[in-house]
């Protein structure tokens, strides 16, 4: 590492590192969202990314509704939140109704009909809102950066977005395992018959799950647009990113996604300042898949009698 | 009555399909196109290749492959090096910097022949290359996949990230691969001009008749023994392995196989058009082939030749004059045969169009059998 002074490196470190958590808790909201959802009904949504980019546009019309208001833009950013969370929410509720519940059993199926339902929607996206890319007004106390000390630079918005994870990640894991619903949940993952027997709605179960997936999504898209702009094809561009995040996790687990996320976004963001960005994904991505190989069941294995 | 080889007849259809798909491809399509639309639908056929292989390992063998287009490339950026070498001799590229290399090196001050360019000098080793490069590839993924078990979704998505990675590398590594623009400008082979109009019909017929070939070669692999433990594994992997065969051993097979025919693909691909780029490698062309399967019928070889045909075709129709309304169209397309037509256009042959057949024939046979062999519920679970 000649070049580089100890002093650099770390600074180095310290600021791709931090690059590394805002590219990390994108990952993370959009994985949460998809591992319940595959964890509890083995299908796999590709149009994930999709929902994800509701949720941005949804943010970006409220802005746009409240710019003219005082401190419009202060509203509208912590507002954006669940009205994300809501529009993609709705979303998937109606495409589970529509579509998913036609194709449980047949995995593979839903991963071709969910990649056809997101061609149609970015295809809606690009009608309804064109193929520019929007982005969303920051307010002025999320545009600064804190700086510890001369070298060190770290954004605020990207500081937000990790505290939105942070919260979000906690408000899934307290539904999960410590809500009935959560405990619903579990159980239909566990073994659906029995839960069915039991006297628990297991179709329902099933369509609030997916519903609040594609609502995790939806937040995270509405975090994406403070620190990146939005267009039609925004959200495929992570889908890949996501499912190996998932899958690299031990699906339907919230720790293993945690830390499979973590990695992966660390590894690429601080390799990608020393050999740029396309041979640094390529090397995560082979990596993650090797250690795949050694390891299928992933990162943390669930304890998921099949 | 004459006993047919093995190709020929047995549970998937007579000879009576391949029959009507040579006179299809091999008369009628000549006969009617002038040759601009016949190089087109030449480029559809090489699509066909991918198709007929996602029908043997996928269809039969419940392996989904997000990944098609990495053996596709593999196959035509072989054919293409070969070419580009041979259109950049130090001759015509005495205006580079470094005259006898391919041009996009000369532009990204590249200064000497790549080490892995070199044996594509030659037109031997190069046809090899096609033929063996893809199923190499393949060998390497499914040999470490199915000996770890990795299945079902997950080896979709794992296909699916390495089409990425592929992808990341020919457009990153722009000196050695010619990058987003892909390898253009090819003219010759062996000083004969592949663009002029009797090699074109030449590729057109070559293309057709390996694409048959490896319909034949699939039905043959299909009609054996190995079809009915690939049907078995593919409904029930657990007592295919407790009966004492070596699982893994047949997805690698039938998903080599799936690869050797796409790369025939991807090199004819190369010749016809004349010139091979990324944008056949990655995810949205690996999942095109998917449709094509899925749209013929994932159970029906011929299927995975019309459905590679009629979408392509659509989608040269409809994409230029409407590009938003075609990506609505595909799509809905796709969600329509999942949810509607799980067996794609060869089921509603088998179901309605021999109902027809026999009426016209004036016999009074009973309809034959829905499409043999569906799986009774495709529920292949990722891993167990």
């Amino acid at each position: 590492m000649g070049g580089f002074s100890a002093q650099d490196l770390t600074a180095i470190f310290v600021m791709q590192g931090f690059a590394g958590l805002s590219f990390f808790s994108v990952l993370l909201l959009m994985a949460l969202g998809l591992a319940i959802i595959y964890g509890q009904m083995r299908v796999i949504n590709m149009a994930h990314g999709e929902f994800m980019v509701i949720g941005a546009y949804a943010s970006y019309l409220l802005s746009g509704a409240l710019r003219h208001l005082p401190a419009g833009t202060d509203i509208a950013v912590l507002l954006a939140i669940p009205v994300a969370f809501l529009a993609a929410f709705v979303a998937g509720y109606l495409i589970e109704w529509l579509l998913i519940r036609h194709l449980y059993h047949r995995p593979l199926d839903t991963l071709l009909a969910t990649w056809g339902l997101a061609l149609i929607m970015q295809q809606g996206f690009r009608s309804a809102f064109g193929a520019r890319e929007v982005s969303v007004p920051v307010p002025d106390w999320l545009r600064g950066s804190y700086r510890p000390t001369m070298i060190i630079d770290i954004p605020l918005n990207g500081l937000a977005i990790m505290l939105l994870t942070v919260l979000v990640t906690a408000a899934v894991w307290w539904f999960l395992y410590r809500s009935r619903w959560g405990l619903r949940v579990r159980c239909t993952t566990a073994n659906r018959e029995m839960s069915g027997a039991v006297g628990i709605n297991t179709k329902r179960v099933d369509r609030m799950t997916f519903a609040i997936g594609c609502g995790i999504a939806g937040i995270a898209g509405a975090a994406f647009t403070t620190i990146s702009s939005t267009g039609p094809t925004s959200g495929s561009l992570y889908i890949v990113d996501t499912f190996l995040v998932v899958v690299f996790g031990g699906a339907g687990s919230l720790i293993g996604t945690i830390a499979s996320a973590f990695s992966i976004a660390q590894a690429q963001s601080v390799m990608e300042f020393f050999m740029g960005g396309s041979m640094a994904k390529v090397l995560t991505l082979l990596t993650v898949i090797v250690i795949l190989l050694l390891r299928p069941e992933g990162l943390v294995a669930s304890k998921v009698r099949r | 009555m004459i006993k047919l080889p093995g190709f020929l007849r047995g549970r998937h259809g007579g000879p009576l399909g391949i029959l009507i798909l040579a006179a299809v491809l091999l008369v009628a399509m000549p006969a009617l196109l002038d040759l601009y639309r016949l190089n087109l639908a030449g480029r559809y056929l090489t699509y066909a290749f991918v198709a007929v292989g996602l029908v043997l390992c996928w269809g039969y063998g419940g392996i989904l492959s997000l990944g098609q287009g990495i053996f596709f490339g593999v196959g035509g950026y072989a054919m293409a090096m070969f070419l580009k070498l041979e259109a950049s001799d130090p001759e015509s590229t005495r205006i580079q910097t470094t005259p006898g290399i391919p041009d996009f090196m000369d532009w990204n001050r590249i200064t000497e022949l790549p080490w892995f360019w070199v044996p594509f000098e030659s037109l031997a080793f190069t046809l090899v290359a096609v033929l063996v490069l893809p199923a190499a590839f393949a060998f390497v993924i499914g040999y470490a996949m199915f000996k770890r078990r990795v299945s079902g979704v997950y080896f979709a998505i794992i296909t699916q990230a390495l089409a990425v990675v592929l992808t990341i590398l020919i457009v990153g590594q722009q000196g050695y691969t010619g990058g987003i623009n892909g390898i253009t400008d090819l003219r010759t082979l062996k000083g004969w001009d592949i663009r002029d109009e009797s090699a074109q019909y030449l590729f057109y017929y070559l293309n057709a008749v390996l694409l048959i070939g490896c319909v034949l070669l699939g039905r043959w692999v299909l009609n054996g023994k190995y079809g009915r433990i690939l049907t078995a594994l593919r409904d029930r992997e657990d007592r295919v392995r407790f009966s004492g065969y070596d699982v893994a051993d047949f997805k690698i097979f039938i998903f080599c196989l799936a690869a050797f025919m796409s790369g025939i693909g991807g090199a004819m691909f190369t010749l016809q058009v004349g010139f091979m780029s990324p944008s056949f490698v990655g995810i949205v062309p690996s999942i095109e082939f998917v449709i094509f399967a899925a749209v013929g019928g994932r159970l029906s070889l011929l299927g995975g030749v019309y459905g590679a045909l009629l979408v392509s075709y659509a989608k040269t129709l409809f994409a230029e004059a409407y590009p938003q309304l075609w990506q609505v169209m595909i799509g809905t397309v796709f969600i329509l045969v999942v949810l509607v037509l799980p067996y794609g256009l060869a089921s509603v042959y088998q179901r309605y169009g021999k109902r027809v057949l026999s009426r016209l024939k004036g016999s009074r046979r009973a309809p034959p059998p829905p499409p043999s062999s569906l799986p009774q519920d495709s529920a292949t679970e990722g891993r167990r």
